[in-house]
């Protein structure tokens, strides 16, 4: 673990700060184009659900670095109402039926690795992991 | 033509032939190119980074802006690469519903099967179509050896799985009775109570009971709330409704039912049906119901079981091959 550093979720324009931060990080680990704009876009999706169902919470990030390889960690914190059945946020078109946004299974999707810890009426930690090919 | 790799080096050739003779040849390629890609479900926000890179090796003298505007568009893509990602896999759970729901149509027609019984006196013709792969009809032969066979044709108010179940579990009822001679008034009686106590309130089951008696030709029949049958006399070529009132099964457990008598003469029939048969649509229109019955008359010389045929096929070809609701329909004719 290199260096950790986050981003405070309070209002929409906070999705913006975060989205710059890892894409900035993400750059600087030596993602390409694609990677940078998947990586961007799994942020946003994490941190508006933050802002939408938790109201305020914080996104961090960590550059992994291991003997063969490096990556990218996203960890999103809230202290929301957290999800009670994470099956069904997981299941395609759940969350995506209005057509708005990628849902969870659309951040599993973008990234390498995906873990989710929910409690209801604590909150909700989700980590997910990019890792350079 | 060869088969085309996918892969960067393969997108570049075909984009510079394109860029350079302005070739339909080429766009041909690019379209079998985009096929291929699907059959991989590579999504499209892939074939624009291939662009993308394509695009810098041929020009590397690239200006800036273009690069730019290109990973504007990628980053606009990216959400369309997920949809497509999504539904390819709701494609793939939607063919499994599909193959369980065959699985579960053959099973329901194993449990609700029912032997149509070949009898002397009477003749006996029955037919039932579910719309979708489940069926929410149900109809039941019971012979004994003293010579009654007692009829029964069930309706579900809703259509698919749920309706397949509830009727299943009507059938297991039924099964459940004594072997002897039961009253129609009292078979629906108790089948209400089951249905009473089992079945969730919203819905409700509509079910026609009938004995025909085939020692002195008497057919005794209840209703609860189902369709109206009807009665033909073949002496005057004219129908006659059998509507007897009767409350659905379910709605409450003091439900009593009354029982009804008619002596049938000889070549006349007795129809029985769900409102899959009254109900046909022709596009918006429903058909009325002289319509149903001018087209059993116009086959009432046929073997019953060909008149049953011979209608659901009219209705079939009416309603464009596309069931609206399950269809059932049953005649019997005494013919002694």
């Amino acid at each position: 673990m290199e260096f950790q550093s986050c981003v405070n979720i309070k209002k929409e324009w906070d999705i913006v700060g975060a989205r710059q931060l890892g894409r900035d990080i993400a750059r600087k680990i030596g993602f390409g184009t694609v990677d940078q704009a998947r990586i961007a876009t799994a942020i946003s999706e994490l941190a508006r659900n933050i802002y939408l169902y938790a109201g305020t919470g914080k996104v961090c990030f960590e550059a992994l670095e291991e003997i063969d390889r490096k990556g990218i960690a996203i960890i999103a914190m809230d202290d929301g109402p957290g999800i009670k059945e994470i099956g069904q946020v997981m299941e395609d078109g759940f969350s995506t039926s209005g057509g708005l946004g990628a849902g969870l299974p659309g951040v599993k999707r973008l990234m390498d690795e995906f873990d989710i810890h929910s409690e209801e009426g604590k909150g909700t930690e989700i980590r997910v992991v990019k890792w350079l090919r | 033509m060869s088969t085309l790799k996918l892969d960067l080096e393969n997108y570049k050739e075909l984009l510079q032939e394109y860029i350079r003779s302005k070739d339909e040849q080429a766009l041909y390629q690019a379209e079998q190119f985009s096929k291929q890609s699907m059959q991989q479900k590579i999504s499209p926000d892939e074939i624009i980074n291939i662009h993308i890179q394509s695009l810098q090796e041929i020009y590397p003298e690239m200006p800036e802006y273009i690069q730019s505007s290109l990973n504007f568009l990628l980053e606009t893509m990216i959400s369309y690469g997920l949809a497509y990602q999504e539904h390819q896999s709701l494609r793939e759970k939607q063919l499994e519903l599909k193959s369980e729901i065959s699985v579960a149509a053959n099973m329901q027609k194993t449990l609700l099967s029912t032997v149509k019984p070949e009898i002397e006196e009477v003749e006996v013709g029955a037919l039932s179509v579910p719309a979708k792969q489940m069926n929410g009809d149900y109809h039941h032969f019971v012979y004994d050896e003293k010579g009654t066979l007692g009829i029964a044709v069930a309706d579900v108010i809703g259509k698919g799985v749920p309706a397949a179940l509830c009727m299943s579990m009507i059938k297991y009822s039924m099964d459940s009775f004594p072997e002897m001679r039961m009253d129609p008034s009292v078979i629906l009686g108790s089948l209400n109570r089951v249905v009473e106590r089992n079945v969730d309130s919203s819905m409700f089951i509509t079910m026609f009971y009938g004995l025909y008696d085939s020692r002195d030709h008497t057919f005794t029949y209840s209703s609860a709330g189902h369709e109206p049958g009807f009665y033909y006399h073949k002496d005057q070529g004219e129908f006659e409704e059998i509507d007897v009132p009767g409350l659905v099964l379910g709605v409450s457990a003091e439900t009593t039912y009354t029982q009804y008598v008619k002596e049938v003469e000889k070549g006349d029939m007795i129809v029985l049906l769900t409102d899959g048969v009254t109900e046909c649509r022709q596009g918006e229109r429903f058909i009325e119901q002289e319509e149903v019955l001018d087209v059993i008359k116009s086959y009432a010389d046929l073997p019953a079981q060909e008149i049953v045929d011979q209608v659901y096929k009219h209705f079939e070809r009416l309603q464009g091959f596309q069931l609206r609701d399950d269809f059932t329909l049953i005649i019997l004719r005494r013919n002694v």
